[in-house]
């Protein structure tokens, strides 16, 4: 991606950034994020099909925001989590700069958070065909089916917290299972710590997950936990006509209206 | 010593697992399930994985769970009463199918459980444990068994330690203990006698990557290095490399209360937790990931050798395999040997 | 029954002390003799106190083994076990597992003089091995004691402060930090280092024995250099985040030493061979 390394090349060269956070070659076919500090390092940068990783994830990561201004190479779900995370106050113009990739691998370069939404805002979050495939069958089975297929998909789950690690939206310091007064969430994986986790983690991302991905790619045991997240779009879809990561949007989860619907309540 | 060598046709190991099966031994082995390879309760022969090159998760499960109670307590008028788990009463386990990385594992961790104070818990349940090895016919560019004293034909650990010899084909079975002795003679005719000195053709070729002694000798004078600020950038703080080693053994005590009886859980941790090391005054001593990722190099390669005589690592590299950000152990490794104090 | 390494002896609080504010000490007896006869310890080692149901909790054992029969703990309020154990009752039982870690030299440090340095809550861990010098006085020959806490309020061990200071064979020097005195207070005014420096108690055949928040060690250690003190004749006891207690769980591996085995006690000169991980 040569527009990409020579703009990333220029701006640690000018000062104008301290760190281009982008994608490298990493073992076998696997890429990984990059975080090239001097110029010399820009050319290690590529872009194609195979960097999925959300690299918003670093943006809240304190030894990468402490090294000054950012610039972060952004496709299309990593631009939507750049967003809601300026909604939440995480980050802003001034610490960052984004360096669009589109659909068709060219780069665009944004003068602000404002210009981002501006792009991000002209595709709406759809959920791929497979999945929604899986979550239609989910939907058919009755409620012991459905109980029965999260105990057993949830089971092999060792709780590393992967998921949390990956997503850029996990960015609280001291997550709702750091707290032990009280102790919200048992800390074992056994069946009732999985299920909370999970169940909590999926209510805690609601209205605010971009469906990326990024937590079933981070699984090491490639549990579909994303299928709960997606749900969640599905529903914030069904009852309050879907989201998008808004600079000044009303969160979906924590706005109250007076005209609200309440039949959910029974 | 002469290993005692058998020939186990091909079609022999279901009915081995059947015969196992009547005894009332549980036998827990790889399975694929959603596209990863791990270890589950067996109930017959059919699906278990043989093709893959190494399990996501390793097999410590089977003498440290992931989650296991250590004592229950209930309170009553009469006052608290407090019980341990009795565990002279667990059923015998066949752990079918372990690498020889895993099985050398066992070993390491059993070092961290005996050091000094002996844990029964684990002893026990490790006891109950019979061990089948089955070699590596193939291995891939994540691992690096010989680099760190091991190799893919490796007894150490296994009770009894397949090869398979060939495509398809029969395996050499060496028994290597009593408990492997035991195995053979509830099922003496399907361990036919065998002379055979090809092993080493049948192994994968794992070259050997770094030289783990200077790797121990560097890490010495290594602490202040700005390589792991370097090597870490990227590293999220999950526990998904701990989890996944077989000879990671970081654990918490939680309590957990229903009513007025519960009992306290031994459950796995990381030290690669922002929160592991955090005293309750809020001082943290390893408060940034460069710290936390160079206590894992240096606990595995450094002071587990010094103090255990043992290595941390079997080079199976299922953490670099499992970690979301291709933190690559070998990889890292390699650039200590490498870079110039 | 096999030997259950996390199996706690059930002890009884038989008495409660109000020390401090958040501040209590514990005095523990086994409910069961039979433990009771085959327990020992010695001064520098710690135990992990459980409430069922809540947790366990590290501290050391601030009694002295020369006195026999109960063990003693005293703790602050801050987290969860701690908080529970705070709301215990005379009468009630709790666990206590250990004991556990190294102990005070405190055989080789015969015919020296000692010198106790001590900073608000860190007065427990030392409390063991001043009475445990204190039983044995003969053995040793000057005994210094210096304390200082925030304010008078915060001084733990209030009357044991008022025995000390009666005794003509200890000299104690009590200090609170400037803005903390009452206004009858008579003691020193000053933060723990500057007072030590003040008192310059001499290094010659002297121990030192230093605990305290890690601000005021920062501090103390320095003065102890300028008074002559070598390293090898300071020691401390380090307060780890710990779980087990036995050297498995990897909390308190710090560098090629575990704090729950190799420590809590080590001397400066062990200290500054340690990673900067405590």
């Amino acid at each position: 991606m040569v527009d990409l390394i020579k703009r990333a090349k220029e701006l640690i060269e000018t000062s104008a950034v301290k760190v281009v956070i982008g994608y490298e070659q990493g073992t076998g076919n696997k890429t990984r994020a990059l975080f090239v500090e001097k110029a010399e390092d820009a050319g290690k940068l590529i872009f194609d099909s195979r960097c999925v990783q959300n690299l918003a994830v670093y943006i809240t990561k304190k030894e990468i925001k402490e090294k000054g201004k950012m610039a972060i190479a952004a496709t299309l779900p990593v631009m939507r989590s750049i967003i809601q995370l300026a909604s939440e106050f995480q980050v802003n113009d001034n610490n960052l700069l984004v360096l669009g990739i589109t659909a068709e691998s060219k780069l665009i370069e944004f003068a602000n958070l404002v210009e981002v939404e501006t792009f991000v805002h002209q595709y709406q979050i759809e959920i791929d065909v497979r999945n929604k495939e899986m979550l239609d069958k989910l939907g058919k089975m009755t409620q012991a089916e459905r109980w029965k297929f999260w105990i057993d998909e949830l089971a092999p789950c060792f709780k590393c917290y992967a998921c949390r690690a990956a997503c850029p939206m996990c960015y609280c310091h001291r997550c709702t299972v750091d707290f032990n007064q009280p102790q919200w969430i048992p800390v074992p994986s056994h069946e009732l710590g999985n299920l909370e986790w999970h169940i909590m983690r999926a209510i805690h991302l609601t209205g605010r997950c971009i469906d990326c991905d990024a937590c079933y790619n981070a699984c090491p045991l490639s549990i579909p936990i994303n299928l709960l997240t997606k749900k969640m779009l599905e529903d914030a879809k069904e009852h309050f006509g879907g989201y998008q990561p808004s600079l000044k949007g009303d969160h979906l989860m924590s706005t109250y209206k007076p005209d609200d619907k309440e039949n959910f309540i029974h | 010593m002469n290993i005692d060598k058998r020939l186990v046709r091909k079609d022999s190991l279901e009915k081995l697992f059947d015969i196992l099966k009547q005894n009332s031994k549980k036998i827990y082995a790889p399975f694929l399930k959603n596209g990863k390879t791990t270890f589950r309760d067996a109930e017959s022969f059919a699906g278990i994985s043989t093709g893959h090159i190494q399990t996501s998760e390793s097999s410590k499960d089977i003498a440290f769970p992931r989650a296991e109670k250590i004592l229950d307590y209930s309170k009553s008028k009469e006052g608290l009463s407090v019980k341990g788990i009795d565990l002279k009463n667990l059923p015998g386990v066949i752990l079918w199918g372990v690498r020889p990385c895993d099985a050398v594992g066992i070993g390491e961790l059993s070092s961290i459980f005996n050091w000094d104070y002996k844990d029964e818990i684990y002893n026990n349940r490790l006891s109950q444990v019979t061990v089948f090895g089955f070699s590596c016919n193939k291995s891939d560019e994540y691992c690096f068994c010989t680099s760190v004293g091991g190799n893919p034909g490796n007894t150490a650990g296994s009770d009894i330690l397949f090869t398979c010899m060939g495509e398809d084909g029969d395996y050499l079975a060496e028994i290597l203990t009593e408990k492997g002795m035991t195995v053979v003679s509830i099922a003496p005719d399907l361990f036919e006698k065998s002379e055979t000195d090809e092993k080493e053709k049948f192994l994968a070729v794992v070259p050997v990557r770094f030289n783990h002694k200077e790797i121990s000798e560097k890490l010495d004078k290594f602490f202040e290095s700005k390589e792991w600020i370097d090597q870490s950038l990227r590293c999220l703080g999950c526990g998904a490399c701990a989890y996944v080693c077989p000879t990671c053994a970081c654990f918490d005590i939680q309590d957990e209360a229903h009513g007025k009886s519960g009992s306290r859980i031994r459950c796995w941790d990381s030290c690669g937790f922002s929160h592991f090391t955090l005293h309750t005054s809020g001082h943290n001593p390893r408060d940034v990931q460069s710290a936390r990722w160079r206590q894992r190099i240096m606990h595995k390669f450094s002071y587990m050798p010094e103090r255990l005589s043992v290595y941390g690592c079997t080079g199976c590299g299922r953490c670099s395999r499992a970690c979301p950000v291709d933190m690559n152990i070998l990889e890292n490794l390699i650039s200590i040997q490498e870079v110039t104090l | 029954m096999m030997d259950n390494l996390y199996m706690p002896y059930p002890m009884r609080i038989e008495r409660i002390t109000y020390e401090a504010p958040g501040v209590k000490t514990f005095m523990l007896k086994f409910v069961n003799e039979a433990d009771q006869d085959k327990f020992s310890y010695r001064a520098g080692q710690f135990g992990e106190y459980s409430v069922y149901g809540v947790g366990e909790s590290t501290f050391c054992i601030a009694s002295t083994p020369t006195r026999k029969g109960y063990i003693e703990c005293t703790f602050r309020q801050t987290g969860k076990v701690t908080n529970a154990l705070s709301g215990c009752e005379e009468g009630s039982i709790i666990g206590f597992r250990g004991p556990y870690g190294n102990v005070f030299p405190i055989d080789e440090w015969k015919g020296k003089s000692l010198l106790f340095i001590a900073g608000g809550i860190a007065l427990p861990p030392m409390r063991c091995v001043i009475w445990n010098a204190l039983d044995l006085r003969e053995n040793f020959k000057d005994v210094t004691i210096i304390y200082g806490a925030r304010t008078v309020k915060d001084l733990v061990y209030k009357d044991e402060l008022k025995d000390w200071e009666l005794r003509k064979d200890v000299k104690l020097v009590t200090t609170v930090d400037p803005g903390g005195e009452s206004p009858d207070w008579s003691g020193e005014i000053g933060f723990v280092p500057t007072i030590v420096e003040k008192i310059a108690p001499s290094s010659k055949d002297t121990i030192a024995i230093v605990c305290g928040p890690p601000v005021m060690i920062k501090y103390t250690f320095p003065v102890l250099a300028k008074l002559g003190f070598a390293d090898e004749n300071i020691y401390t006891t380090l307060e780890n985040r710990m779980k087990c207690g036995f050297g498995k769980c990897g909390r308190c591996n710090v560098g090629k030493l575990y704090v729950c085995k190799d420590g809590p006690v080590f001397s400066l000169a062990q200290l500054k061979e340690l990673p900067d991980e405590y």
